[in-house]
């Protein structure tokens, strides 16, 4: 199994009720039983799936709190969009290629079709 | 402004890029499957390409050699399965730096209004291999920035600017 930072960020999104419990955290901390009311889950599911969040450095609980909220952490979910950032401004560039390449076979093939009005012009 | 919209999803093994194209879809599709066309675009820039192989047609084999400015050389392979002129491009992509690892590519060309929408479907053969492409990708990216640096202390040692 992958050890990296960015694998385990990406197991512990791999999953739509960690998700879930990410979207709700983004509006704000909440405890261990606000978060298991609206998936009507048990307890100890909940616990075993912030543990996965926890330990992907996505989530952290407050220690002195009677409540023990937990609160999102955005680092490494940063840390995810900009690798595929990177990606895709790979793609962009290869795709602007692709688009240059469109536009100079356009102008060739108008100057083909009318070439006295390049003259004039 | 980003022209090029990513769809990378958390446990899918797959990745979606979508561009609008200012052509028709003829021409795009011409550009795709174009041996001669094919080799003005298909790789990075600065890069050029070589079609070896280019046979569009169901089951037939496709081979690109890239070649970077230093003159390396890597090649990419795989075979067509389904050529609809001018809406879709199915065929499997091989990296022959990591083979073994097969993708099945999907090149969908709409009409839009006289422009055309590319979407590119890449499916991998599992979430760690689709995970594994999209970082080297970055690292190619990290490894370019290396080069640049190195670049400059290079020129800095010899009093050019």
């Amino acid at each position: 199994m992958a050890t990296d930072q960015l694998s385990i960020t990406l197991t512990a999104l791999g999953d739509p009720t960690r998700r879930a419990i990410l979207a709700r955290l983004e509006k704000g901390e909440a405890t261990v039983l606000e978060l298991a009311e609206p998936f009507e889950l048990k307890l100890p599911t909940v616990s075993k799936h912030l543990k996965v969040l926890q330990r992907a450095g996505l989530v952290s609980q407050g220690r002195r709190a009677q409540w023990r909220p937990c609160r999102l952490e955005p680092e490494p979910l940063r840390e995810v969009a900009e690798w595929v950032e990177r990606y895709r401004r790979h793609w962009e560039e290869r795709f602007d290629r692709l688009d240059e390449y469109l536009q100079e076979l356009q102008g060739a093939e108008k100057q083909a079709e009318n070439p006295q009005e390049e003259k004039q012009s | 402004m980003s022209k090029t919209a990513i769809l990378v999803e958390p446990a899918k093994q797959e990745i979606v890029l979508t561009r609008v194209f200012d052509a028709p879809r003829e021409l795009v599709f011409k550009t795709l499957t174009d041996p001669e066309l094919i080799t003005h675009w298909w790789g990075p820039r600065g890069h050029s390409t070589t079609v070896d192989k280019m046979d569009l047609r169901p089951g037939g084999a496709w081979r690109f050699v890239d070649r970077d400015p230093e003159g390396r050389e890597s090649g990419f392979h795989g075979v067509y399965h389904e050529i609809l002129a001018p809406e879709r491009v199915v065929q499997t992509f091989e990296w022959e730096g990591a083979p073994g690892h097969v993708l099945l590519e999907t090149m969908t060309l709409e009409d839009v209004g006289g422009k055309t929408r590319l979407t590119t479907k890449s499916v991998f053969q599992s979430v760690a291999d689709r995970d594994a492409m999209v970082a080297t990708g970055m690292e190619s990216g990290a490894s370019e920035s290396m080069d640049r640096l190195a670049e400059l202390i290079a020129r800095a040692g010899t009093g050019k600017n």
